[in-house]
């Protein structure tokens, strides 16, 4: 075996006086740095109490010699990043709106700060890639199509004041008619004017339906989505022949459209984000592909 | 040492180093918490902070019920990476009506502090349902069987009455009204003017979009108020406190 013999103890070690089965323990004084340590911990405590916000009083608690706080600190970090960036904010709100993805150093600036004002606030619906949700009505951002608009002023419009909210009185608004829960028409003119709308976009229909469903769209549907289906951004009517749904083109999805009709609401973002802001993610979401 | 020969006396008597080790930690207690009920820069005064309406009371029950604390917390801290993200840090008082209070301690998903009116009706209801539906990445459990859970606001005015026994400053107004006003948020057809003296700024909605009153509503209606009745543009916080 070649562990270390023990060194026998001292002689002049005192015990602590318990015995246990024949078993003493030695009073040894307990290691310098370990209490050293335990000193300076205590020194830290007392020291931190003094240097910052502690100790409660009557009216008050003690401020700290070196004036830490939090709410000035978290103030002062903040103003310092919109100090760096005041320069370019100022510029990207002074600017022409329509201007500015034409502008390399404001598009720059605002296509990456938009892209985090983006994932902050806008992913949760329109998708972290920006592809919406297919078939709930979260609208994709991508493609060319645009319900109320796809210019700079009106992707800023539509950030600023949402669409269908009661919070903001600006907000844009159209409400379609829910045709067969308010017994505007029967079921089998629906039925008509679904097969119309599956001819307009290019999906199988029922020839004969889609006939008879030429004078239903015409007196119900045209004067919002156009005598053709086209649409109209003035008021958020969506293209009908483009084959790009948010809901869905499927017949059982259309019928459900019309009988019911949608309501699809987006928030005010005017009174949460800045107008630096606000412009950036118009910026960013122009930049995505569809912008015109 | 006569010193510690005497705490030798106390550390061989138990009953006596319970009693003498009480005392100690109440000393630690007192000094710590007494204060916070008196000291006038711990109760900032906040204008707008509105006890729950009933049916946000009762949405704020699910989510207790649901354990929503284990993944989100209610409490946005003075840095600037939460405030960038969530908002205006957190106040105390906003919480003052909340027994208990949801500050949390884990994020697993985001904060919710400030969640009200940043996100439409409709998409709390279809994140509700199926998180991954409309968040691919989200982990999120579903809580579908909301939507079919009817409530009536039964015992809605019990609860208020345990939550004035706390501190709440619900009226005797608002515990004779507490069913009405129950369903009336959650119908935008009914009458909510006594709701809305009642309780000032108040969301009304059909939350769920069905015509039935069901947990969906009342979850939602406490979302949606979420960190929405202080009007930051107009009150601004002490910057030292």
């Amino acid at each position: 075996m070649c562990a270390k013999q023990v060194k026998p103890a001292a002689k002049d070690v005192p015990t602590t006086g318990h015995v246990w089965d024949g078993i003493q323990e030695y009073d040894n004084p307990m290691p310098r740095w370990w209490l050293w340590v335990l000193y300076l911990t205590i020194l830290w405590g007392v020291a931190y109490t003094i240097a910052y916000p502690a100790w409660p009083l009557i009216s008050g608690h003690t401020q700290g010699l070196i004036g830490s706080d939090q709410r000035a600190d978290v103030a002062a970090e903040i103003q310092r990043f919109d100090d760096a960036n005041a320069g370019i904010k100022a510029k990207l709100v002074a600017a022409d709106l329509a201007a500015i993805p034409t502008q390399d150093e404001l598009k720059t600036f605002a296509v990456s700060a938009g892209a985090s004002v983006f994932k902050n606030n806008c992913a949760q619906c329109h998708g972290a890639g920006a592809a919406g949700v297919q078939g709930k009505g979260y609208p994709n951002l991508l493609d060319n199509d645009w319900l109320w608009g796809g210019d700079m002023a009106a992707i800023h419009a539509t950030v600023t004041h949402g669409i269908r909210n009661s919070a903001d009185e600006d907000a844009r608004y159209s409400q379609m008619p829910a045709f067969g829960v308010d017994g505007i028409l029967e079921k089998p003119q629906i039925a008509e004017v679904v097969q119309f709308v599956r001819r307009i976009s290019g999906q199988d229909f029922d020839a004969a339906l889609a006939a008879s469903g030429v004078t239903v769209f015409a007196d119900n549907c045209a004067s919002c989505h156009g005598e053709a289906g086209k649409g109209d951004r003035t008021q958020g009517a969506p293209d009908l022949t483009d084959a790009i749904w948010l809901y869905g083109g499927d017949v059982a999805t259309l019928t459900e459209t019309v009988s019911k009709a949608r309501f699809g609401v987006m928030p005010a973002w005017g009174d949460k984000l800045s107008e630096d802001e606000i412009r950036a993610v118009a910026v960013y979401v122009h930049s995505l592909g569809g912008g015109e | 040492m006569a010193f510690l020969d005497k705490h030798k006396k106390i550390e061989t008597h138990a009953t006596l180093l319970l009693v003498l080790s009480l005392l100690v930690v109440s000393i630690g207690g007192i000094v710590e918490i007494a204060p916070l009920f008196y000291l006038q820069n711990t109760i900032e005064k906040v204008e707008g902070v509105r006890p729950y309406t009933p049916l946000e009371l009762a949405g704020r029950d699910i989510y207790i019920r649901e354990g929503c604390y284990n993944c989100h917390s209610q409490m946005i801290r003075p840095m600037r990476d939460e405030v960038e993200r969530y908002g205006h840090y957190s106040l105390a008082a906003e919480s003052m009506y909340d027994h208990p209070f949801q500050w949390g301690s884990k994020r697993t998903g985001p904060d919710l502090a400030r969640v009200g009116g940043k996100y439409s009706d409709a998409w709390h209801v279809d994140h509700l349902i199926d998180p991954q539906a409309v968040v691919p990445e989200s982990v999120m459990p579903k809580y579908n069987f909301l939507s079919d859970a009817e409530i009536d606001g039964r015992y809605i005015a019990d609860i208020m009455a345990v939550h004035r026994m706390v501190g709440v400053p619900y009226t005797d107004d608002d515990m004779a009204n507490a069913k009405a006003d129950f369903a009336a948020q959650a119908d935008p057809n009914a009458d909510s003017a006594g709701l809305e003296e009642r309780y000032g700024k108040v969301v009304v909605s059909n939350f769920d979009g069905q015509p039935a009153l069901t947990e969906m509503d009342a979850l939602v209606a406490y979302l949606q108020v979420l960190g929405t009745m202080v009007d930051f543009s107009t009150f601004i916080p002490d910057p030292k406190r």
